[in-house]
């Protein structure tokens, strides 16, 4: 059996019933990164020999099963924006093409508590800025469904290592859909935690009001199991929730009865490829023959989502990439006559040209005089789009709608107009805005072959509702059993 | 709303301390422009009596404790790339 | 044409906390560079902020301190910049929420009280330290300072003359002490000081334009900076030129405010509120808890010792600048309570000087006194009731402060006691007359200046010990002739 294809709730029951090794679960994971990665150029970083001694380690833990965490002796990928210590860490970025993070992501802290193995650090879009993986500073990322599209982005590595199996499962990002996405284009599971429930120290900041880490994995169960792991207060993060974490896997099974789905009328639009809403609609009528109570609703300022987003995001991104100055870490212009000529050189080359619109975007939207026209008035809206989902929520306990308009576009596709690309978050980003969690579910895959996503939005910290809804859909649908083949 | 002009760009570029040529700067005026009609549409909401959202979270800021926890660690000053014994080095700062 | 000044101070507090205030490093001065930095100070990639509790209480209690009043919510903001000592490229400050807004503090200058208007208080943290060296292509950063918390205190335009702003500036300083909040020594950079200046008609009500005076450091030094600066402005307008909004730095070799040589000074700090931060909410219990462990405040203490010992203004302004030295003071009075404005001036004119010299008042606290305030009690006691001179007693506090003893013991182990036994200093004066009878006749022929030189006489010949009062009495009696 090809050790690497387990989903992390089977791979846990067999370390810890000692039918396999940690460390043949770990090497077989990275001889499929061997041969997988030369088509899908999904890894920056294989930490091989880190990750068989921490496997080494593991094995000591499973000695004792019942002490050991699910995750013991789990190979995961790491989104590379998300820093581990001693571990080249770039954020998908030149600028960080070489540093070398002395210390943890909180989120790290925990997997290797849990005594998880981190096999290594995945692509993503430059600063986690963007919905394809193209922009990259080191190469695209190839969506293992058809080679020649892309994995949706930003989290489009984390996204490409658990559709084939590079990893049993993965951390990623959103900020505007950057789990979700991915997940759809390359059918597997990924979720965006609610706002605060998962800790954001030590990872690198694009927009520090929107970014959330989150799992990406083959099934449900083990999006719960991950999520169980890494969410939880930390006093390092001023805006982590100090409320208890439920247990996730606890209510996975315990069915749909009594639950109402909402369906916005907003997320079904002119423009979307008719087989996408074809196969939402119809994981939304599998939800109400389990017996959720399907129920319409509007959330009337949808429309505006993405200028509120562009404007919110690039803000805040243009002050948190301000520290990227050459001074105390990262990449430094080789010769410069003076400070001010040192650090435009060096942002210059160590930024890639969507990274530098966001900031310049971000920096008008702040200057003087345009203030009020633009970052206030984002954020009014931004408290709209909030009240319309808690509105909705009255009457609705998840909100179903589709990831995206289309399945996986081709590499190159959209990268001429960012305005473009942009629009591929116009179903995700509202979620983000919003603060609220939300969840992609493999629902189906177009004539071509490639993937669709069904979203669940849910209520603050109401993860688990989400998840046993995931659950019990996927539980009678075989998509997400599906692989691609390379 | 404002158009956006390349002269625009050049401020924000130098703001942001990022040196744009000839080509990009165009683009990117080309993009702001594009850009900024996108987000005009916002312009039509009535929001005057909204509050902004500036906070997902509508908890209290949590305080630490005043005590010291942290202890020197010359690990961290290993990513610098010019560095004179333990100051960070830069180019000299032209007043 | 008449013009008035129009001042107003923005003033920097360094807080006495023992970490940082979004950060567990600590705050020590005296470092090697760059020791005292962790990723969240460094602003290194992923890293966030959590705010140091004491960093609040100390801003509530300069809040209280000075009537203003504290808002339920306040809201950290973003200050945008590019400079190598400020990692992140932003400072976290506040901007529109203050924590506090709309206090005062009183000022007395000369015979004037006088109320000045603080328009805000907020809390922001410091950033590091660069280091130019006009030799090398290079320059040197050390970020221990960088994240050390400060106090931002804004004043009213209500400034009329340097001398006010000496006097508020002092008066600041003072209430930060009390509270314990900061030192308050503007040499080693604990308190800075940034002065805007503008100067208009008199009688006219529209603000001229104003310059921004920086690099003033000491109490003297604003002083100087403003008044130059005022003649400037004045000089400028009279011969027809337009004041021209900008920064000057006091140059403090050549005392005068220099133009800034850079070229672009459009601030743009793209304020826009701290995402990583939640905002800040105080309830009325922590502010009612802070008033009620307030300390009695400078100008409370000094109207208090002006009234209960009759001291001057001036010299109660003096003992109340800083609490340990009011409460010095106050210890020494209990030690001997018949003569306040005596021990006003020992402590003023010996005490206070010796900690200058040694510069043992950098503190917020002094903690090594010259001597016990009960044994300048004793001292003063002692001149008092005729024990000993005045001239005596100088030269027993000496031998008080390098021993550590008594007065009482010093003068017994040296018989330093006055002399006022009448026997014993007619002894001397008849020995003193005797030994100069030419100037004995030149006296008494109406030479009255004379007195002088007998009575140094006989001080010498008693070793300085002889009762002057008495002294007097006896020698003119012995030189009046029957």
């Amino acid at each position: 059996m090809d050790l690497s294809q387990l989903t992390i709730s089977e791979a846990s029951q067999l370390l810890r019933r000692r039918e396999i090794r940690a460390r043949e679960l770990t090497q077989s994971v990275l001889a499929r990164i061997e041969t997988s990665d030369p088509l899908l150029h999904t890894y920056l970083t294989v930490c091989a020999e880190e990750a068989l001694a921490q496997a080494a380690a593991a094995e000591q833990h499973l000695q004792t099963p019942e002490t050991a965490s699910p995750l013991c002796g789990v190979p995961i990928a790491i989104k590379d924006v998300i820093l581990t210590k001693g571990v080249r860490s770039t954020a998908g970025s030149r600028m960080l093409a070489d540093f070398v993070p002395p210390y943890d992501a909180t989120v790290i802290q925990r997997l290797k508590d849990a005594g998880a193995i981190i096999i290594g650090k995945v692509n993503c879009d430059e600063f986690a800025m963007g919905s394809s993986t193209e922009n990259s500073a080191f190469f695209p990322s190839r969506n293992p469904w058809d080679l020649t599209r892309v994995p949706g982005g930003s989290s489009g590595g984390s996204a490409t290592a658990v559709a084939a199996d590079q990893s049993l499962a993965s951390l990623g990002t959103d900020t505007g859909g950057s789990i979700r996405l991915p997940a759809a284009f390359c059918g597997v599971t990924g979720l965006k935690p609610t706002y605060g429930r998962v800790s954001r120290y030590g990872v690198v900041a694009y927009a520090s009001s929107l970014d959330q880490v989150g799992p990406v994995t083959k099934d449900v169960r083990d999006c719960a199991l991950l999520l169980q792991t890494i969410a939880g207060h930390d006093p390092k993060d001023s805006t982590s929730v100090n409320l208890p974490v439920p247990d996730y896997q606890a209510t996975l099974t315990h069915g749909v009865q009594g639950l109402r789905v909402g369906v916005p009328k907003e997320y079904f639009v002119e423009g979307m490829q008719p087989e996408v809403e074809e196969a939402v609609r119809t994981g939304i009528a599998a939800l109400t023959a389990l017996g959720v109570a399907p129920v319409s609703i509007s959330l009337p300022h949808t429309e505006y989502a993405v200028a509120a987003y562009y404007i919110i995001a690039t803000a805040e991104a243009s002050s948190n990439l301000a520290r990227y100055d050459g001074v105390r870490y990262g990449h430094r212009a080789a010769q410069s006559d003076g400070l001010v000529a040192m650090y435009e050189q060096t942002r210059a080359e160590g930024f890639g040209s969507e990274v530098k619109r966001r900031i310049l975007l971000g920096t008008y939207v702040l200057s003087a005089g345009y203030y009020d026209a633009y970052y206030l008035k984002a954020q009014k809206v931004r408290t709209l789009i909030r009240q319309d989902f808690l509105q909705a929520f009255q009457e609705c306990d998840v909100i179903a709608t589709p990831v995206a308009p289309t399945t996986a576009f081709a590499i190159g596709e959209r990268t001429t107009d960012p305005l473009t690309m942009y629009l591929s978050d116009i179903f995700t980003i509202a979620v983000n805005l919003a603060g609220l969690p939300g969840l992609s579910v493999p629902c189906g895959f177009d004539h071509q072959g490639l993937p669709i996503g069904l979203q669940l939005i849910g209520k603050p910290f109401d993860e688990a509702t989400l998840l046993r809804t995931a659950y019990s859909y996927e539980h009678c649908t075989t998509w997400h059993k599906r692989k691609p083949t390379l | 709303m404002a158009q956006v002009t390349k002269e625009d760009v050049l401020r924000v570029a130098r703001l942001a301390r990022l040196t744009l040529d000839e080509q990009d700067a165009e683009a990117m005026t080309a993009h702001f422009t594009k850009v900024l009609a996108y987000i005009e549409k916002l312009t039509v909401l009535p929001t005057d009596d909204i509050e902004p959202a500036t906070h997902a979270v509508t908890v209290a800021a949590p305080l630490r404790a005043d005590c010291v926890t942290n202890a020197p660690d010359p690990a961290l000053l290993q990513t610098a790339l010019a560095k004179d014994d333990t100051f960070f080095k830069v180019p000299k700062i032209i007043e | 044409m008449e013009y008035e000044a129009v001042i107003g101070l923005e003033v920097h507090a360094q807080l006495l906390t023992e970490s940082k205030i979004f950060c567990g490093c600590s705050t020590k001065f005296g470092a090697p560079p760059n020791h005292h930095t962790c990723p969240v100070c460094l602003g290194m990639p992923g890293v966030l902020p959590v705010l140091n509790q004491r960093v609040v209480e100390f801003a509530l209690r300069a809040a209280v301190a000075t009537q203003c009043r504290v808002a339920s919510h306040s809201r950290w903001a973003r200050k945008n910049y590019f400079y190598p000592d400020l990692p992140k490229g932003y400072q976290i400050s506040m901007y529109e929420l203050p924590i506090a807004q709309h206090g005062h503090i009183d000022i007395t200058v000369g015979e004037q009280q006088k109320r000045i208007g603080l328009t805000r208080i907020h809390m922001e943290e410091d950033a590091g330290k660069s280091i130019h060296d006009p030799q090398s292509e290079t320059s040197l950063v050390d970020l221990n300072r960088a994240g050390v918390p400060l106090l931002e205190i804004v004043s009213e335009p209500d400034l009329r003359s340097p001398e006010e702003a000496g006097a508020y500036l002092r008066s600041l300083r003072a209430i930060l002490q009390y509270v314990e909040v900061c030192n308050g020594n503007m040499e080693e950079g604990s308190l800075r000081c940034d002065a805007n200046v503008s100067i208009r008609p008199r009688g006219s009500s529209p603000f001229g334009t104003k310059v921004e005076i920086k690099n003033m450091n000491s109490f003297r030094a604003v002083e100087k900076a403003i008044h130059f600066e005022i003649q400037r402005q004045r000089a400028a307008l009279k011969s027809g030129e337009h004041i021209v909004q900008e920064t000057r730095l006091w140059d403090a070799d050549r005392e005068v405010t220099r133009s800034m040589r850079s070229k672009e000074h459009a601030h743009d700090y793209r304020y826009f509120p701290d995402p990583d931060l939640l905002p800040l909410v105080i309830a009325d219990e922590w502010i009612d808890r802070i008033t009620a462990t307030l300390p009695e405040l400078p100008p409370a203490r000094r109207d208090r010792l002006v009234r209960d010992y009759g001291l001057p203004v001036y010299d109660a302004e003096v003992l109340t600048a800083r609490k340990d030295v009011a409460e010095y003071y106050e210890a020494a009075v209990r030690a001997y309570p018949a003569a306040p404005k005596a021990i006003s001036n020992w402590v003023m004119d010996s005490v206070l000087r010796l900690l200058k010299d040694e510069k043992l008042d950098t503190a917020l606290t002094i903690t090594a006194w010259p001597c016990p305030p009960e044994h300048l009690g004793a001292l003063v006691r002692l001149i008092q009731e005729g024990s000993i001179s005045g001239t005596i007693a100088k030269n027993v506090f000496a031998e008080m402060c390098a021993s550590g003893k008594t007065p009482a013991t010093i003068i017994a182990e040296q018989g330093l006691s006055q002399v006022s036994d009448e026997g014993a200093l007619t002894g001397l004066i008849v020995q003193v007359l005797a030994a100069h009878p030419e100037k004995v006749a030149e006296y008494r022929a109406g030479r009255d200046k004379l007195m002088g030189f007998f009575v140094g006489q006989v001080m010498k010949a008693s070793e300085g010990k002889a009762n002057p009062q008495l002294l007097n009495a006896l020698l003119k009696q012995h030189l009046t002739p029957e």
